[in-house]
């Protein structure tokens, strides 16, 4: 069964299009990359998917059901701007994805806040923008969800981290559940990838193995994005 | 283990690669048992179906075989071990010769520039002269 399916899904900002039927599906236990340019419609795909956004037509299902208070509990959303309470301290977020979240694993998010040491007592208000970002994605993969959707997770934080924060993707990989991350930084998630969609202009151009495009074209998704996307 | 990738193999093809050559130089020795395919993806920063696929092809090769609840190891069998070697050394020689032609060498100036290289006498008089 599919964890994340798309029937013809449209969505249209008044006479804007943002996505046009657009079809796909993500099976359990793989890393699916969303790639596109900017305003290519990832953004849109994700919020859809979390029903922040509702389809103008076509329909989108989690595990088969629409999104929605069921869906909310199994899948883990990782939006592209900090929107975590910047008031209160990274333990109290903890607490509060533990009220919040069954599936919250506090102690792999205490494992993770101490790596990259990030101080338990410290408003997230005092942190630096890459430490937020740090913090938000540690709760977010934290949960074992079934759909991790993780709009952006590395635009913001320095190489190193970038590196930590894949291999925590890794790490926490599981062969029932999926993980789709919405990035333009290809050549640093490539190895990380199963598979990758490209989107453009709320079309999907192509759905395709990593290993797939690297045996058949010769060259790496990153390369080849370059192509398709031209400017 | 250090694990480098290129851009233009598929990353399975590398893994199965870079495992042979630490197969081949006893960075994981024969009959040892093989870290998960969970940890080695994590230390390569590859994904885990990626690493599993690569373990599919070793095993189907028999340089690795698994047991079905104490996990993966390397095979005992060192004539296999030689023989994968010697294909790695093929390989690294097949891309040295074609590198070669697209210089514009010939067979016997490679072979010589080869011997000088090595420290050896020179097979042809005129080994420095091109």
């Amino acid at each position: 069964m599919a964890v994340l399916e798309c029937k013809n899904l449209t969505k249209q900002y008044g006479h804007v299009t943002a996505l046009e039927d657009v079809s796909f599906s993500i099976e359990p236990g793989r890393i699916v990359g969303l790639l596109g340019p900017n305003g290519s419609g990832k953004t849109t795909l994700i919020k859809l998917a979390n029903g922040l956004l509702t389809p103008t037509s076509g329909e989108l299902t989690i595990c088969n059901a629409a999104p929605g208070k069921e869906t909310h509990a199994i899948v883990s959303y990782l939006p592209e701007r900090t929107s975590i309470p910047l008031w209160m301290t990274a333990t109290q977020l903890l607490d509060f994805y533990q009220d919040f979240y069954k599936d919250f694993r506090r102690d792999a998010a205490e494992e993770m806040l101490a790596h990259l040491n990030i101080p338990a007592k410290q408003r997230i208000k005092q942190m630096s923008k890459g430490t937020r970002e740090k913090v938000q994605l540690i709760v977010t993969m934290s949960r074992a969800a079934q759909l991790y959707l993780l709009d952006e997770p590395i635009g913001g934080v320095d190489p190193a981290t970038r590196d930590y924060i894949l291999s925590t993707i890794i790490g926490n990989y599981n062969p029932e559940a999926a993980v789709v991350i919405s990035t333009h930084l290809i050549s640093d998630v490539e190895k990380v990838l199963d598979e990758v969609i490209f989107i453009n202009q709320g079309h999907v151009v192509l759905q395709s193995s990593v290993d797939e495009i690297r045996e058949e074209k010769g060259m790496s998704v990153d390369a080849l994005f370059r192509e398709v996307f031209k400017c | 283990m250090k694990w480098y990738f290129s851009d233009s193999a598929p990353i399975y093809a590398q893994l199965i690669r870079q495992i042979k050559v630490g197969i081949v130089t006893g960075a994981f020795p024969p009959g040892e048992r093989l870290p998960s395919v969970r940890d080695l993806a994590t230390e390569a920063g590859v994904n885990p179906n990626t690493m599993q696929r690569a373990f599919a092809e070793l095993e189907r090769d028999g340089l690795v075989y698994s047991q079905r609840t104490a996990g993966r190891f390397v095979t005992e069998d060192r004539a296999m071990i030689e023989q994968t070697k010697k294909g790695l050394a093929e390989c690294h020689i097949k891309q040295f010769l074609e590198s070669m032609d697209q210089l514009g060498f010939q067979r016997d100036e490679v072979i010589s520039l080869l011997w000088q290289e090595t420290g050896k006498e020179g097979i042809t008089d005129g080994g420095s002269g091109m």
